[in-house]
């Protein structure tokens, strides 16, 4: 079973034969497809409303190479025989949905269409410290037992790369900007710490995860986040909490807002129109 | 020999954002299984969320049918290994270049900043722009020396 370099690694074929370690790995890239799939769409959201056009550029590509993550997580349970990747992505309801909270609400007042005044803030903040805690568990994941998801992890922390230094860039500028621009972020950042530790959660089956050695602790995850962050937080002058929240419950279990089903109904409109259309 | 057909047919599958370059070219491609009349080829996409996969796919099944004596042909997009900036090819390079994008550069700085050369006027006196581009592959950079705005192949490395 799987190669020999002391811990034990699996392959698609073992994880088939072994109940147990499938519905552990499905549990966990449905959390880690669900994350990507609802950012990239507010990030989508954004399209034609950033600050300047560089930008508009910039944060579509980010959002494409995202989604194309989430597609990509989303082959690796149709794999592993959790159902078609288009269905599994579109068709899903809010209630069976892994995302954490953090990522599903939307980017302020107003929609695409109608008075969108997104935030700026809230964007580059929640952006910017998703990026480094997918960073942190993509690192993980190239050591993970299971070897689909170790390769994936090394084909997108190539692309992720490019996200983290953008995002960390904005971040950096708005705060060390001072004025206007640092009191806002302030105030996102406090919005987004309530919510932080819904992505560090790995819901109920957390322990199975490490059971098959999937995935580093939820512990260990947050600590290395923190550790990442630390430098920068002190350079700019800016407290880190000891504890982050998840103030509006745990996406991981199937907790979800409002906000995720508007946004389900919106991006699923066309694929519900027919769904056995060809693409 | 069918498996030299078989590449010759895949010079012909361009990318379908820079039309000069084919994907031989580019490096996707990783493997040519044949199996009495059936092919499976394996490549390797550039960016996971590349729009152009499934042209590219249908182009490839569209240049290998027409081999003769080629009754099948399956092309899986595989990411292991994953597809990395240094696979592009010398003639690849050369012909980004002539499309106007200056191929990936071979050198990335311990801070993560890398610099390209003008696919112009050949000057280093460049600037970075923008680190996204109109594809996901490529970044918006400017040259100084002629005044021109030009695109470079972004470089991709496991080392990041």
């Amino acid at each position: 079973m799987g190669r020999e370099t002391g811990e034990m690694k699996y392959e698609l074929e073992d994880a088939l034969k072994n109940d147990a370690l499938r519905d552990a790995a499905v549990e966990l890239l449905f959390q880690l497809a669900d994350d990507d799939f609802i950012i990239a769409y507010r990030g989508s959201e954004w399209l034609g409303l950033a600050p300047h056009i560089e930008e508009d550029v910039a944060f579509s590509s980010i959002s494409q190479d995202t989604m194309g993550h989430a597609a990509m997580f989303y082959q690796l349970l149709s794999d592993l025989c959790a159902g078609d990747p288009d269905q599994l992505a579109h068709s899903r309801p809010a209630a069976e949905r892994k995302n954490a909270i953090l990522l599903e609400k939307v980017n302020g007042p107003g929609t695409y269409l109608t008075e969108p005044h997104y935030d700026w803030a809230f964007a580059v903040v929640r952006n910017y410290f998703y990026a480094q805690a997918k960073k942190v568990k993509i690192e993980s994941l190239k050591n993970s037992s299971y070897q689909p998801m170790a390769e994936a992890a090394v084909k997108i922390n190539m692309e992720l790369y490019y996200h983290l230094l953008h995002w960390k860039t904005w971040f950096s500028q708005l705060v060390s900007a001072g004025g206007e621009a640092r009191t806002r972020m302030e105030a996102a950042m406090e919005k987004v710490f309530d919510e932080l530790e819904g992505l560090f959660s790995m819901g109920s089956q957390a322990e199975e995860f490490t059971k098959h050695n999937l995935i580093d602790s939820e512990e260990a995850l947050r600590t290395k986040w923190m550790q990442m962050m630390s430098p920068v937080f002190e350079s700019l002058n800016l407290e880190m909490p000891d504890q982050f929240s998840m103030m509006s419950g745990n996406g991981r279990n199937g907790e979800h807002t409002a906000d995720l089903q508007t946004a389900l109904d919106t991006l699923g409109e066309v694929y519900k129109s027919d769904p056995a259309a060809s693409w | 020999m069918i498996r030299d057909k078989i590449i010759e047919a895949l010079q012909t599958v361009k990318d379908p954002e820079i039309d000069s370059v084919s994907i031989i070219e580019l490096g996707m491609l990783e493997e040519v299984e044949i199996t009495s009349n059936d092919v499976l080829l394996k490549l390797l996409p550039t960016f996971m969320g590349c729009p152009a996969l499934d042209i590219i796919k249908n182009n490839v099944v569209k240049a290998v049918l027409s081999i003769d004596g080629i009754e099948k042909v399956d092309v899986k997009f595989i990411f292991h290994p994953p597809w990395t900036s240094d696979r592009v090819t010398e003639l690849g390079r050369e012909k980004l270049k002539e499309f106007g994008i200056a191929p990936p550069p071979r050198h990335i700085a311990e801070t993560g900043e890398w610099q390209a050369d003008c696919p112009y006027c050949g000057s280093t006196y460049t600037t970075m722009e923008n680190l996204f581009g109109p594809t996901a592959c490529r970044s918006i950079l400017y040259c100084k020396s002629c005044k021109n705005p030009f695109e470079a192949m972004k470089p991709v490395s496991t080392m990041m």
